[in-house]
């Protein structure tokens, strides 16, 4: 009975400001006269009728399908570029200021060079997302091979583990946790470039269908698509936090260990 | 171990330097073997050539000026409401139960979601801009300051309420110290996103500034400016990134983790 209670106040805390804010959202607007601002209502309703209207599959899921295809090739050249350059001191001194500069430069202006080079079609979409995306994925793993603790690694050596599996054993996963960090980063980025993309130069997907509605004054059409992506950011960031925290169990129980013995962190 | 040897003897700023002279010496190169379409990726003298010749127009310094601005106007925006509101919710445990499912929603929304309502309020003001150099700016911010009061020593944290310590000098002598890591961690992340958001608004929506000159080069054609242009957001990139880390340096100078960087 007092698990029930707790769990319900557990709901309550969680439910009760969005609700609240939604609640007033939908009463302000509710008699609203503003263009801009249509009431809540209408945009739910238009919401359902725009969507799920077969749009789902003409224009949400191919802006979807690119944004997984650039983000896994992103991912795996970005690891495998980042294992290799971050194992060679040598090598890494070497590209590192390039490699700096690259992610310097803010991704969307590589959406104009792009289309130059690839045209409008998707290949030039996924390179949009593969290029903007692999930066922090690729700095971020050099860093944390870089990082890998070097008795490990001398010991792995000394009990003569070949190259192969002491990359499998020891590198990956020490470099894991920041390797994830890169890959967060560039989940919110390809999500970013997912849109301007295809609000450059599209005839389908998410951007290019948002934009049209803002360009035709459909403003409740246009609302919805703004809820449509907030949702999908919502919904892709609880995806990447499930898939992280399953794949990094080990060290979120490490770090808990290590902040019980010694609370002084920086 | 002759390697060894020699790994001593090369500094790693003389490696950088070669890898950089090399990345140019491709740009060159490259282009001009044919194995890239000029017209795709000009040979680097063109591009340094429309460079200089951008650089020598009023314009390009206007359009410097109009993206710096934006960004440093939002993303001050961003620190300011960021840290006074991080502050204000992370010291009371009841507002952070309750607006933390709020956070978690709105944070991961794209800030481009906004484009068109900002188009639509705005135009191409520089409030459109604003709009979402701050709403991607001010998230980062606030999620660190909110790690950052989390972060504070229980014991501190007693000590000053057995002295009496008002809630301003609390905040003032036990949270703040605390948390500015964190504070210069979000500081060091919205001012990178800043800068995205800021050239993306100008590409897109076409509010005055470098990602405007961008689009507009290359619906012109001038294939070389608009390299160039890239390249000058590139080193404006590298100079938020340096800029931040100096002042980070500078803010935490007595912090241990700064501290510890110095050789003894």
């Amino acid at each position: 009975m007092t698990r029930m209670l707790s769990l319900l106040r557990q709901v309550f805390v969680v439910l009760a400001l969005p609700v609240v804010l939604l609640a007033v959202w939908w009463v302000t607007s509710a008699g609203s006269e503003n263009f801009y601002l249509p009431p809540l209502s209408e945009i739910l309703t238009t919401f359902g009728e725009v969507w799920f209207s077969g749009r789902i599959v003409s224009d949400v899921l191919p802006s979807l399908l690119r944004l997984a295809a650039g983000y896994t090739l992103a991912a795996l050249v970005g690891v495998g570029l980042g294992i290799a350059v971050g194992s060679s001191k040598a090598l890494r001194e070497t590209v590192e200021p390039v490699l700096e500069f690259g992610r310097a430069i803010p991704p969307p202006v590589l959406v104009p060079v792009l289309m130059l080079i690839a045209g409008h079609g998707n290949s030039m979409k996924i390179l949009v997302i593969l290029s903007g995306c692999i930066w922090p994925i690729l700095l971020n793993t050099v860093e944390g091979v870089r990082a890998v603790d070097e008795v490990l690694v001398d010991t792995g050596r000394t009990f003569r583990m070949r190259a192969r599996s002491r990359l499998h054993h020891l590198v990956l996963p020490a470099a894991s946790p920041q390797i994830f960090a890169g890959l967060r980063q560039a989940l919110s980025l390809g999500i970013i470039l997912m849109v301007i993309s295809e609000m450059f130069a599209a005839s389908s997907g998410l951007g290019f269908t948002i934009v049209q509605f803002q360009r035709g004054f459909a403003i409740p059409e246009m609302w919805s698509g703004i809820i449509l992506l907030g949702i999908i950011g919502f919904g892709l960031s609880l995806l990447f936090r499930l898939v992280e925290s399953r794949a990094l169990r080990w060290y979120e129980g490490i770090r808990l260990a290590e902040r019980g013995g010694s609370p002084s962190k920086t | 171990m002759t390697t060894v040897a020699r790994e001593r003897r090369t500094p790693s700023w003389a490696r950088g330097l070669f890898g950089f002279v090399v990345f140019l010496v491709m740009l060159e190169i490259v282009p001009l073997s044919g194995l890239v379409p000029s017209r795709y990726l000009p040979p680097l003298h063109e591009i340094g050539e429309a460079l200089g010749a951008a650089v020598s127009e009023a314009e390009f310094w206007i359009a410097v000026g109009d993206t710096l601005g934006g960004w440093g106007l939002g993303l001050s925006i961003a620190l300011g409401a960021g840290i006074v509101l991080g502050l204000l919710i992370g010291s009371s445990g009841l507002l952070l139960r309750f607006t933390a499912s709020t956070i978690e929603f709105l944070r991961p929304i794209p800030s481009v979601a906004l484009i068109p309502l900002a188009v639509l309020m705005f135009g191409t003001e520089i409030e459109s801009k604003l709009m979402l150099i701050v709403y991607a700016a001010f998230w980062q911010v606030l999620i660190q300051v909110l790690y950052g009061v989390r972060d504070v020593d229980p014991v501190a944290r007693d000590t000053a309420r057995s002295f009496r310590f008002g809630a301003w000098s609390r905040i003032r002598h036990v949270v703040w110290p605390t948390a500015l890591p964190y504070v210069m961690t979000g500081f060091r992340l919205a001012a990178t996103v800043a800068l995205v958001l800021a050239i993306t608004a100008e590409l897109v929506i076409g509010n005055p500034g470098l990602g405007k000159q961008i689009a507009t080069a290359r619906s012109s054609g001038a294939v070389e400016t608009m390299y160039a242009l890239v390249l000058v957001t590139g080193v404006i990139g590298v100079l938020v990134n340096v800029g931040v880390r100096l002042v980070e340096r500078r803010v935490l100078a007595w912090h241990p983790s700064v501290r510890r960087e110095v050789p003894a």
